[in-house]
């Protein structure tokens, strides 16, 4: 990916985006349907949307997945 | 349990960060403390939506991206007022051997950056952006939260992209470049 690609990426805003709130109120949710292999991106579009711009809540997410995946539970 | 789940965590996130051995280990057993804490206060608003760790993780996991955070404060490797757009051609990849065909986009970028944001969006866009400061940690400078902060972005890079397509330099949204 060049330059440009790479900052209108960055700059550009999804509307569907629920902010980091609201995503990490739902994150343990996500994290295990998704760990299941269940349809997230449709069933959260807003989380997922959220996720894929936001660094840190992506990390916390990465994160809660491999926790789950552990299977430490 | 938390311990175990906080010590995974910041081993995971270790070769990203710039901490190691104990201090990584005390990070991460302070970070189990204050879940446990977290997760006492809150338990009344467990609904069941998941398995109960996995929720109880979900505090472990926040609060080692605080202490992280807070640890990056604390030890800054930038200072946080520090400005330096030179490193913005980096910072989003562009080949400096093809300066002449990206000077005049960053140009805008920096002019759409003095003119068309707040001044705290300015300072939150200059801080992540330019230096490159962790959101957590800009979270602690500013006295805010996670959500304020990705907010104030969120619409600062809305501005920017709007002020960049309307002068041409940006595709608009139907379409790609």
């Amino acid at each position: 990916m060049d330059g440009w690609s790479e900052l209108d990426n960055f700059l550009r805003t999804d509307p569907r985006d629920v902010g980091c709130a609201e995503a990490l109120e739902m994150l343990h949710v996500y994290a295990e349907l998704s760990a299941a292999g269940g349809p997230v991106e449709q069933r959260y579009p807003g989380i997922a949307a959220h996720l894929r711009a936001c660094g840190p809540c992506n990390e916390d997410f990465e994160g809660l997945l491999a926790a789950v995946r552990s299977g430490s539970q | 349990m938390l311990v175990r789940i906080a010590l995974g965590e910041v081993r995971r996130r270790g070769p990203q960060l710039r901490i190691a051995g104990p201090e990584l280990d005390d990070l991460a057993y302070q970070a189990a403390a204050d879940a446990l804490v977290a997760i006492t206060g809150k338990i009344g608003q467990f609904r069941g939506e998941s398995l109960f760790t996995t929720w109880a993780y979900k505090f472990v996991l926040l609060n080692v991206s605080t202490k992280i955070g807070r640890h990056f404060w604390r030890n800054p490797t930038v200072p946080l007022a520090t400005e330096d757009w030179d490193r913005l051609p980096d910072r989003f990849g562009f080949d400096p051997a093809r300066e002449a065909e990206w000077r005049d986009l960053l140009a805008a970028l920096r002019r759409a950056v003095n003119e068309e944001l707040t001044p705290r969006q300015r300072r939150v866009f200059v801080a992540i952006v330019l230096n490159d400061v962790p959101l957590d940690t800009l979270v602690i400078e500013l006295a805010s939260n996670r959500n304020a902060i990705y907010k104030t972005l969120f619409d600062a890079r809305r501005k920017l992209r709007a002020a960049l397509v309307t002068h041409g330099y940006l595709p608009d949204e139907l379409s790609r470049r």
